[in-house]
């Protein structure tokens, strides 16, 4: 495009080429809460991405409705790394309140574009400086004053894309994009950005080395969050029952799945093939996900930390009961409050034996927003097949940020429904037992309620009961039933996600991780590589209960890093738990948890430093 | 009775669905000798068996407690699902939400509703969802061996001594109030008004609280209580008498006197309500409220049907769900085409 080429001719004096950074380098965005950066902030990140960049953003926000600090970070990396980034090195400045830090926070050489009069030179004399009248250029085309705040942000958009080379066509069909059916509110946006490319194009001088050139390593993939991936997952694995209680970081989840029923799940008579409701409170929100589940529904939650506490009781009611439902945990900083805007993987322990007596959860632990899909899918049929319920532990950083991804496959298999004996099974059987273990798989049958058969009925309860679901107070029935509980668990191990082998070489020394750590992981095992000359292996887990493989990934290597986003090492925790005795001694953690998505960096110091290299 | 006939010379009676009473029974009580409970188990055995009621078209719901415990004495060929304390609303939601085609019954105790389960009961009424939900009330914790709760009445006294020093709920008052659409306070010593109340309550759609007074025999039967049969005997003050005739039942309703106020049930059933208490309207829910707000002073307990409306939309009406059960639906009707993730993945590049 013309005049991205211009802009790049223009500056070729003052960088020459061979210093030049491209696409490797990651933007901070400092602006106040509420005043509509976001969607400034989506149209660079897209904007990147349309030229064929790998990109990622995140967002670390304060847990306000409007006027506390947010920052939005933007990562470029031709080499695929989207995982936080340590030090970003470009800052746009747009709020008077943090500024002066934002600015002495950058590394040297680094890039400031600020609002003119916030006057940030005088804080550091080794980083480019842009100072933009962005409040004189917004009110220049925007006379409508009470406009001025949102159209403001996207003056950045401009100065950034002509600093960086980016293409105007590209912003522009990304912010067509952005405000699909709004012409005029496209139209305001785009002469803003516009403002800020002219603006730059006239006044600057390009001192920094920082550069987007055309790539095409984004040809095909999608951009998309992991909550709105969970609520793909959710309708397509054909949910019919949501409820919930709206908590952060988790509400998303459930409003993406609510656009999707509303979109593909209304009959031609117009009547709802769902129901959505939003519960009085978590304890509400998982009864009705119990009840229903327990009735025959496809039905699912979303929550966080304090929702799962919450949930306690009603979960154990699940296991013991026997009853599938599916509860998607996007987890947050703990305990209690916490940092309700924050990261971290701190939910795992508690998830995984959730209740008070002896409980055992199937929790799925997707890596990717791929995976949010694809877990979330695949929990439906796990809860229907194991009668319990299932539990996916997203993330913050993963549920609430934008990732690029490969597109999302359809589902190749039928829903497995489970166990379920109909009028016409009980004719042909003369009855059944509710808990009876007749096929071998520690799974009974149950039925429906609505089955006309005289023997379909049974009564569910959370007080000790016998294999014909009658009530009982008698130690070997209870302790049958509780063994057979743990051999269904057991069975388990091969039913869910498998873990994946990122890496196995020959290596002594291995690393396990979970979830959205492994962004941050890939990066440091090339840092590790390049910096140190390890090769280290890598494999990362999807499930607990653990599968066998993850067993011998631990038996076949001397040492094994376990990294986690918590300050306890709850995965290592739960895994001295299923290993061996003589495996425990060989695991150890590296752990970062202060509520910032984990960076590549950050992991490869601490092993390097564990290691003594 | 005209909804059951005889089935030949020698046989039980059958239920115009052709069951005999004994298929709506349930297992061996395991409650005390005489608990209040019990009697209204067999009532609803009895409502259920002379509406017609397919049994295997009932859930069973309850909470915790004794109350709790009785869906497993009557109905056993119905799905019961004994959930956890005070939490009966939330599961009852669920499942009618996965199969609002069913039939649902809810038993509670005043402890189970008006304490522990106070959050999910307000909400369950707000919603007007369509069960029948019964507070079998003894305003005490029975498992746990005498503790007042939150309905028993100020200055009822416990056999230990201890006098009631805080306010009962009255949790018809707070049905009426919240949305409840059918409200109604029975004593489980009552047969004709407890029976004629849960027929009419199996025929209204919409949620029904019947608050039934029954006596704990073994915590608060004694003097001073004002949850024992003595004191019910003495003190029960009905509003109104229930009529009811089932939709089913070939018999002439007139509609000739001032003093009675009939009601036309959905299903085409009527519930006849002869005024006991001047002037009494059970549609006028601000007179029902100050009604029962006024009984507190005077020391009478006042039963019968306090509040129906029969037209206002229930819970499954807001939802606008299909009409098939959403538990059983199809995979066809349930998952998107292939199409349809396909345009989702187009729009996100």
């Amino acid at each position: 495009m013309a005049t991205g080429d211009l802009a790049l001719s223009q500056e070729q004096g003052a960088i020459s080429a061979e210093t030049r950074v491209i696409n490797e380098f990651s933007i901070n965005v400092a602006t106040v809460n509420g005043s509509g950066s976001q969607s400034a902030n989506s149209v660079l990140l897209k904007s990147i991405f349309g030229m064929g960049v790998p990109v990622s953003g995140k967002n670390l926000f304060p847990s306000n409705i409007a006027g506390l600090p947010t920052w939005y970070t933007i990562r470029a990396s031709k080499g695929g790394y989207v995982a936080r980034k340590r030090d970003p090195e470009i800052l746009i400045a747009l709020n008077p309140e943090t500024a002066r830090q934002d600015i002495l926070d950058l590394p040297a050489s680094g890039v400031a574009i600020y609002e003119e009069n916030l006057n940030l030179k005088q804080y550091r004399d080794d980083v480019t400086c842009y100072p933009v009248p962005f409040d004189k250029i917004t009110a220049a085309i925007c006379p409508e004053a009470k406009l001025r705040k949102l159209v403001r942000n996207m003056v950045y958009v401009g100065v950034v894309a002509q600093l960086l080379a980016i293409d105007l066509g590209v912003v522009e069909s990304g912010l067509r994009k952005q405000f699909a059916k709004k012409q005029k509110v496209f139209e305001l946006n785009f002469s803003a950005v516009k403002a800020g490319f002219d603006y730059a194009q006239e006044k600057f001088t390009k001192n920094d080395p920082y550069f987007i050139e055309r790539m095409n390593q984004t040809a095909g993939k999608i951009v998309v969050d992991g909550n709105a991936a969970c609520g793909m997952g959710a309708v397509f694995a054909g949910v019919t029952v949501v409820a919930w209680y709206p908590i952060t970081p988790s509400t998303s989840v459930v409003e993406a799945t609510a656009d999707l029923l509303k979109k593909f799940r209304v009959t031609p008579e117009g009547k709802a093939t769902f129901a959505v409701v939003q519960a009085e409170d978590e304890l509400a929100a998982i009864g009705m996900v119990l009840g229903a589940g327990w009735a025959g529904a496809r039905s699912m939650t979303a929550t966080s930390g304090p929702g799962i506490s919450l949930m306690t009781e009603f979960s154990g009611l699940g296991y013991y009961a026997e009853i599938p439902g599916v509860i998607i945990d996007v987890q947050r900083t703990g305990p209690s409050t916490g940092m309700p805007t924050r990261t971290q993987q701190s939910d795992l322990l508690s998830v995984a034996f959730l209740s008070h007596g002896d409980t055992r959860h199937i929790v799925l632990l997707p890596g990717s927003v791929k995976e949010c899909f694809e877990l979330t899918y695949a929990a439906f049929d796990l809860a229907e097949r194991l009668q319990t319920p299932v539990f996916v532990l997203s993330d913050l950083d993963l549920g609430m940020n934008n990732w690029m991804s490969d597109p999302f496959d359809y589902p190749t298999t039928p829903l497995d429904r489970g166990k379920v004996l109909t009028k016409e099974d009980l004719d042909r059987l003369g009855g059944f037992a509710r808990y009876r273990d007749v096929d071998g798989d520690s799974i009974g049958w149950r039925t429906l309620p609505g089955t006309l058969h005289p023997k379909a009925a049974y009564f569910t309860r959370g007080s000790g009961h016998n294999d014909a679901a009658g009530y009982t107070e008698k130690p070997d029935e209870y302790v049958a039933l509780m063994e057979r509980l743990v051999r269904k668990f057991e069975s388990a191990r091969k039913l869910v996600p498998q873990p994946v082998i990122v890496k196995d070489g020959s290596s002594k020394i291995g690393f396990l991780a979970f979830g959205s750590t492994d962004f941050a992981l890939r990066e440091s095992l090339d840092q590790i590589s390049k910096e140190h000359g390890q090769s280290v292996d890598y494999m990362r887990i999807r499930a607990y209960p653990f599968a066998h493989e993850i067993h011998d990934f631990v038996a076949s290597h001397e040492r094994v890093y376990v990294v986690e986003q918590n300050r306890d090492g709850q995965l290592a925790s739960l895994l001295k738990l299923d290993l061996p005795a003589e495996q425990v001694v060989k695991l150890r953690s590296i752990l970062h948890y202060n509520g910032l998505p984990v960076d590549a960096r950050t992991i490869t110091e601490e092993f390097a430093t564990k290691e003594g290299l | 009775m005209a909804t059951a006939i005889a089935n030949g010379a020698t046989g039980p009676k059958l239920n115009h669905i052709g069951l005999p009473v004994v298929e709506y029974r349930g297992g061996k009580s395991t409650l005390c000798a005489g608990c209040g409970h019990n009697a209204i188990s067999e009532r609803i055995i009895d409502a259920m068996f002379e509406m017609g009621v397919q049994p295997e078209r009932v859930m069973k719901m309850s909470g915790i407690g004794c109350s709790s415990k009785s869906p497993a004495y009557f109905m056993n060929r119905s799905h019961s699902f004994n959930s956890v304390h005070g939490r009966m609303p939330s599961v009852s939601t669920g499942a009618i939400l996965a199969n609002h085609t069913m039939t649902t019954i809810g038993v509670s105790g005043d402890g189970d509703t008006a304490s522990i389960g106070m959050g999910q009961f307000v909400h369950l009424l707000r919603r007007n969802l369509p069960m029948i939900y019964i507070i079998e009330d003894n305003g005490v914790y029975g498992l746990t061996k005498g503790q007042f709760s939150a309905t028993a009445d100020l200055g009822s006294k416990l056999k230990t001594g201890v006098i009631n020093d805080l306010p009962a709920i009255d949790t018809c008052a707070l049905a009426i109030q919240l949305g409840a659409t059918f409200v109604g306070r029975s004593f489980s010593g009552d047969k004709k008004q407890l029976l004629a109340m849960l027929k009419a309550a199996i025929a209204h759609k919409g949620t029904v609280m019947l608050d039934v007074i029954s006596p704990c025999v073994t915590f608060n039967d004694h003097e001073g209580s004002t949850k024992s049969y003595k004191f019910m005997q003495e003190n029960d003050e009905p509003i109104n008498e229930i009529g009811f005739v089932a939709s089913f039942d070939d018999i002439e309703v007139d509609y000739d006197s001032g003093q009675v106020y009939d009601v036309e049930m959905h299903d085409g059933s009527s519930l006849r309500l002869r005024k006991l208490l001047e002037d009494y309207d059970p549609t006028d829910k601000a007179n029902a409220v100050r009604t029962l707000m006024e009984s507190h002073a005077s020391n009478e307990i006042l039963t019968g049907v306090f509040y129906i409306n029969t037209e206002q939309p229930t819970f499954i009406d807001l939802l606008n769900v299909v009409d098939e059960p959403l538990a059983t639906l199809p995979e066809s009707l349930t998952r998107p085409p292939k199409s349809a993730l396909d345009a989702l993945m187009a729009n996100l590049r």
